[in-house]
């Protein structure tokens, strides 16, 4: 699956991340991520690996104290995306976020969906109507909602919220998405619904996934990367490390042995 | 299930280790007796409170008519010729808590959301005792500010304002409520869990955005109860408007006349020497009762649309 075709979208270059009070989450960590490719970061609990996953959207400056070293690479503008110049506002207009418990707002289905929009000052009526409508179809989820958007959305199920969470994120056209653990609050059938739906999205997009869950990094991953106390154990397709990883670690985390 | 159990009953004893402990059990029934007590005290004070307006207002009612009561303009009750009209008393009421209100709500809820969302954690912690400190002040105290420095900072604006009036007591009982709604709405938005507003921030939105269309209509029934609370203390305040708004009853909503409020009205009257069971002693009660359904029905209301807005997340 690797080949030396497929374009880089972003990478980490020597990456680290110290959280105010000095605990250093992420080391040196340096790894690929790949155009309209899936990229799952597994690991145990406390790994980095959600830790690492903020750092593309600057999450983490919203708290007071944390500090960046290192780069994240955005292609094509071959831009720092951690650089102190750079607006994190803009950064999150170009990379969107699914979060591991559904947050919707106190707002109805519609609403939560033109969000994203109306923060970018967007009045038009008829662009908002149509993404609105192009966002909640490409989350697999209008059907179910077409007749009732003005409805509040704390009213759908938790595998709704969290399709109606990737609608939201989805009508900005973002770049790239992260997901955070999308499916740890969801029970087996949202979960193969959301997971059916990310491969649909890497059509368009470049998707990094954290996971708790190996078999879910299998199943809709291109890549796979093993994180083990803030660093990077190994990266490489998800065949590869799913059948021969090159490391013990990596092989012992899978396997069970450990984690 | 269970009664096929009883209907088979087999020979069981029970071990002395799971008999019942009959020392905790009471001990267990004393403690929410006492519990319970300290509980009722305080439904059977309000209802006490209650049954004494409605019973000294009954004996009110029976020398004065409820038509009267509510279509009479003029409240004279201590004078020869009484008229018992409450809506004057009424007026009063409604416009020194209209004022006062009207600078509450907004610069309270404006310090609830800077607080909450903007404030760092070293000025919130500098702000907020001082604030509060603000609720500690004697409501005296606050009354002879509204007269002696507001009233005639408002007289250079306004010289036609009167020494008395419901202007400038009705501002500093807006002031002195400003903690209560602040401070009531920030707990209210500090509970807005913050993966809330960690997703309005990864679409995008500033600060400022995700206060305003994201933590606040998500903490509206909280904002909602600071503001009942506010209504609350406005509607009951008595000694700023009893110092500074004049007691000369005035059918009027004009702040910028002198009027007097239900409580003033009931601290004047019950500062003079009353005869035990007069009419106007007893104006008193049926003054007590207005004042308690106004405040009663602003919480049903305020109760009411809480209910409506209340979110769960």
């Amino acid at each position: 699956m690797v080949t030396a075709t497929t374009p880089l979208k972003a990478e980490a270059r020597n990456l680290n991340f110290i959280y105010n009070g000095g605990n250093r989450a992420v080391k040196n960590l340096s790894m690929p991520l790949y155009e309209n490719k899936i990229t799952a970061l597994i690991g145990p609990s406390g790994c980095g690996k959600s830790t690492f996953l903020r750092c593309f959207n600057r999450m983490h400056d919203l708290y007071p104290g944390n500090k960046y070293e290192g780069q994240i690479v955005m292609h094509p503008d071959n831009t720092n995306i951690l650089d102190p110049a750079v607006d994190p506002i803009e950064v999150r207009m170009r990379i969107s976020m699914v979060f591991q418990k559904p947050n919707p707002f106190p707002k109805s289905i519609y609403e939560n969906v033109a969000y994203g929009l109306r923060v970018r000052d967007i009045k038009n009526k008829r662009l908002i109507d149509e993404k609105v409508e192009e966002a909640l179809k490409g989350a697999a989820i209008w059907n179910e909602v077409k007749d009732r958007l003005q409805d509040l959305a704390f009213n759908l199920s938790g595998g709704q919220q969290q399709r109606l969470c990737i609608a939201r994120a989805l009508a900005t056209d973002p770049e790239i998405m992260l997901f955070d653990e999308p499916t740890s609050a969801l029970d087996p059938i949202a979960t193969a619904n959301i997971e059916e739906l990310m491969s649909e999205l890497s059509n368009k997009l470049t998707i990094l996934v954290v996971t708790h869950n190996m078999q879910q990094a299998a199943r809709v991953s291109d890549y796979t990367a093993y994180m083990y106390l803030g660093e990077l154990i190994e990266y490489g397709d998800t065949d590869s490390i799913f059948t021969h990883p090159t490391r013990k670690e990596t092989e012992d985390y899978i396997t069970g042995k450990f984690g | 299930m269970a009664t096929q159990v009883l209907t088979n009953p087999v020979n069981l004893t029970i071990s002395p280790r799971l008999a019942k402990n009959i020392r905790r059990n009471i001990k267990e029934r004393v403690i929410e007796l006492i519990l319970m007590l300290a509980a009722l005290s305080a439904v059977a004070t309000t209802f006490a409170i209650v049954g004494v307006l409605l019973y000294e207002s009954l004996t009110f009612f029976k020398a004065v008519s409820l038509v009267d009561f509510f279509t009479d303009t003029q409240w004279t009750p201590l004078f020869e010729d009484a008229h018992f009209g409450i809506m004057p008393l009424v007026s009063g009421t409604l416009t020194t808590s209209a004022v006062a209100l009207a600078v509450a709500i907004p610069i309270g809820t404006i310090g609830a959301i800077y607080l909450s969302e903007f404030a760092t954690h070293k000025v919130r912690e500098t702000v907020k005792p001082i604030l509060e400190l603000l609720v500690g002040v004697p409501t005296v105290v606050f009354g002879y500010f509204a007269l002696f420095f507001v009233t005639p900072m408002l007289q250079k604006i306004f010289p036609e304002l009167p020494s008395f009036n419901m202007l400038g007591p009705g501002i500093v009982m807006g002031i002195m409520i400003i903690p209560y709604i602040s401070s009531v709405a920030e707990d209210a938005m500090r509970a807005v869990p913050m993966s809330m507003r960690e997703g309005s921030y990864a679409m995008g939105a500033t600060r400022f955005q995700t206060a305003i269309r994201v933590v606040t209509p998500a903490a509206i029934s909280g904002i909602i109860a600071a503001y009942i609370l506010g209504i609350s203390r406005a509607v009951g305040e008595t000694m700023v408007v009893a110092i500074a708004a004049g007691q000369q009853p005035n059918l009027t909503f004009n702040p910028m006349e002198s009027a007097a409020t239900i409580t003033a009205y009931i601290v004047q009257v019950a500062l003079g020497d009353l005869p035990h069971g007069s009419i106007g002693y007893q104006s008193i009660f049926a003054a007590g009762l207005v004042l308690m359904v106004m405040t009663l029905i602003f919480n049903i209301l305020g109760h009411w649309v809480r209910k409506k807005y209340r979110q769960k997340y």
